[in-house]
């Protein structure tokens, strides 16, 4: 009986289940230090929650273009974070606009609406040429070969835009709308918060209609599944592959608009960052799958917010909030060892790469 | 003029020359099987006519238009559609939307409700089990669907590969009673089997490929007496 035990288990998975319980431990025994040391009271959870909120429907919204890709092309974009970084860095020169012509003031869901749709047609037309142009030409290819491009095409937009734009982060104007808070249900919740939640909510939901219902929708789903067959059946694969890079654009066009509305300012490295945690959001859902993508995403933000006060601040760490890339990284590396396919992730065994 | 008019393809796998020189006529209304053994060529041969892979000479032509330089879907639209070995039925998608997707190419929305009406009516299965996940089907419903799904465009030429593969007796007879219904009902139907008894029976006529070469073609009856297919292929 013992001898099968031992025979099972590897002295591999004793190391890595000591580092997942002690990581395990420190977060329960962080966690309860917190609660009883008491730095921060109800109202400050409930802001954490909610930032965390906000931060991770953003993350969600990008999170859904590397997911999507992966389905299709199974590779990973990394010059996605780039595709979210070009629009509303490109939209902060029509917001600037607005705001010295105080249109920003007088027509205020006007100008957002402008704002929105310059930003997603920039990211979408980058998104389109990104493939057309880095990506096609590799297919069929060996995988690492698209993997490299596309951090080389990372790279190239990343300088493209500094040499368009400058080096230097430019201020967002801000929304006067968007300014000063609401009490809903007794809760103090920022204005602009409150409207990158629901904004990005819409967009997920209507991605996720898009997605599900449309023939287009239906289309890349079953591009996604196989090819070969959809050739078959008429279906224009690569013109498929072409509209789950616009899809995934577009989203992360909008995302980028609500990431600068809410940290107000825009930079060509701006993608980076957020790029890698959609990238982590997406793998913690299960790559491939959109809802994963999206509950990855918000429980990525959520940890992110919440995390740093709640596990770090009892153990007696000075501003915790500094390590909270950390624990977003710490997560995806637990969610890689002990559950490879991610929340909502298929079996990789099951399908055929 | 035949139909389909597949005129001395030769393919290639990287450096295998898997099809050499081959010729096989379909004509309108017409049941032609091409039986074989396995790694003949079978598949190599459907899957050039549907374009999935490009011959390096020969054509292929339906009603004297050229189908040899064309991307799959476009074949499709011409009125060539594949019903691929092994199904390959999209297993995330409900049965509906596995039929919406054989619909892919037709926008007109009468004509997709009378075609999903005569796929309905042929496989009333799919019928009962519209909303359910097409990968939960049993074999012999994912073949249906596979068919059926083929049919949502009202193909002029209907390519088969291998439609008994993996499936009990009893729905290999099914499936074979459906061809039949669907060869009455005028379509025209290139069948590649490794059953060369059963292909045989449905088919009128037959092209016995053999390592990537046309070795024999003729009449099903008389390939059905021919010495050399009873030996290999009837297993008599």
């Amino acid at each position: 009986m013992l001898q099968r035990i031992r025979e099972r288990i590897s002295p591999t998975d004793v190391v890595m289940w000591l580092i997942g319980g002690g990581l395990m431990f420190m977060v329960v025994w962080g966690s309860i230090a917190t609660l009883i040391k008491g730095t921060y009271t109800t109202r400050h959870w409930i802001d954490f929650v909610i930032f965390g909120l906000a931060q991770g429907s953003v993350y969600a919204l990008i999170a859904t273009g590397y997911t999507m890709v992966y389905g299709v092309l199974r590779m990973i974009n990394f010059a996605h974070g780039e595709v979210f970084m070009s629009g509303p860095y490109t939209a902060y020169f029509v917001a600037a606009y607005f705001y010295r012509n105080d249109f920003l003031e007088a027509q205020p869901i006007l100008c957002l609406g402008v704002i929105f749709l310059v930003s997603m047609a920039v990211s979408v037309t980058i998104a389109f040429f990104l493939e057309r142009i880095a990506y096609r030409p590799l297919r069929g290819a060996p995988r690492l070969i698209p993997l490299i491009t596309a951090i080389g095409a990372s790279f190239f937009l990343q300088y493209l835009f500094r040499g368009l734009y400058g080096s230097s982060f430019q201020a967002y104007p801000d929304i006067p709308m968007l300014e000063g808070h609401w009490v809903i249900a007794g809760i103090r919740i920022l204005k602009f918060q409150a409207v990158v939640i629901v904004a990005a909510v819409m967009l997920m939901f209507a991605l996720y209609s898009f997605v599900m219902k449309s023939r287009i929708g239906k289309a890349i789903r079953s591009v996604s599944e196989d090819k070969e067959a959809s050739a078959l059946m008429g279906i224009d694969v690569d013109k498929m592959i072409s509209m789950t890079f616009v899809v995934g654009g577009a989203a992360a066009g909008a995302a980028g608009v609500l990431y600068a509305i809410m940290f107000k300012q825009v930079h060509f490295f701006m993608g980076f960052i957020p790029g890698i945690k959609a990238f982590t959001a997406a793998v913690l859902g299960g790559i491939g799958n959109i809802p994963g993508a999206m509950l990855g995403g918000i429980f990525l933000g959520l940890v992110e917010s919440v995390g740093p006060s709640l596990f770090l601040d009892g153990l007696g760490i000075v501003a915790p909030y500094q390590l909270k890339d950390a624990i977003a990284f710490t997560m995806l590396v637990m969610v890689l060892i002990f559950r490879p396919t991610g929340f909502l992730g298929e079996r990789l065994a099951v399908k055929k790469a | 003029m035949a139909m389909l008019e597949v005129e001395g393809i030769h393919t290639y796998y990287g450096l295998i020359h898997a099809l050499k020189d081959v010729s096989v006529n379909v004509e309108e209304g017409e049941v032609v099987t091409i039986i074989g053994a396995n790694g003949a060529g079978k598949s190599t041969m459907l899957k050039t006519t549907s374009g999935l892979l490009k011959p390096r000479k020969g054509s292929i032509r339906l009603n004297d238009e050229e189908l040899t330089q064309l991307r799959p879907h476009k074949i499709v639209e011409k009125g060539v559609v594949q019903v691929p070995e092994g199904r390959r039925i999209f297993g995330t998608l409900t049965v509906m939307e596995n039929l919406d997707m054989g619909a892919f190419i037709c926008t007109n929305s009468q004509k997709n409700k009378k075609n999903l009406n005569r796929v309905l009516e042929l496989f009333p299965r799919l019928k009962e089990r519209s909303k359910q996940v097409a990968g939960t089907l049993s074999g012999g419903e994912q073949q249906m669907l596979a068919m059926g799904r083929a049919l949502m465009t009202n193909p002029k030429v209907l390519l088969l590969d291998e439609p008994s593969m993996g499936l009990a007796p009893v729905l290999v007879d099914d499936i074979f009673a459906t061809i039949r219904q669907l060869h009455d009902a005028g379509t025209t139907i290139l069948l590649v089997e490794q059953n060369a008894r059963l292909a045989l029976q449905v088919a009128s006529r037959g092209y016995v490929l053999q390592s990537g070469s046309v070795v024999l073609s003729d009449t099903a009856e008389n390939l059905e007496k021919n010495e050399m297919v009873r030996e290999a292929y009837l297993g008599e």
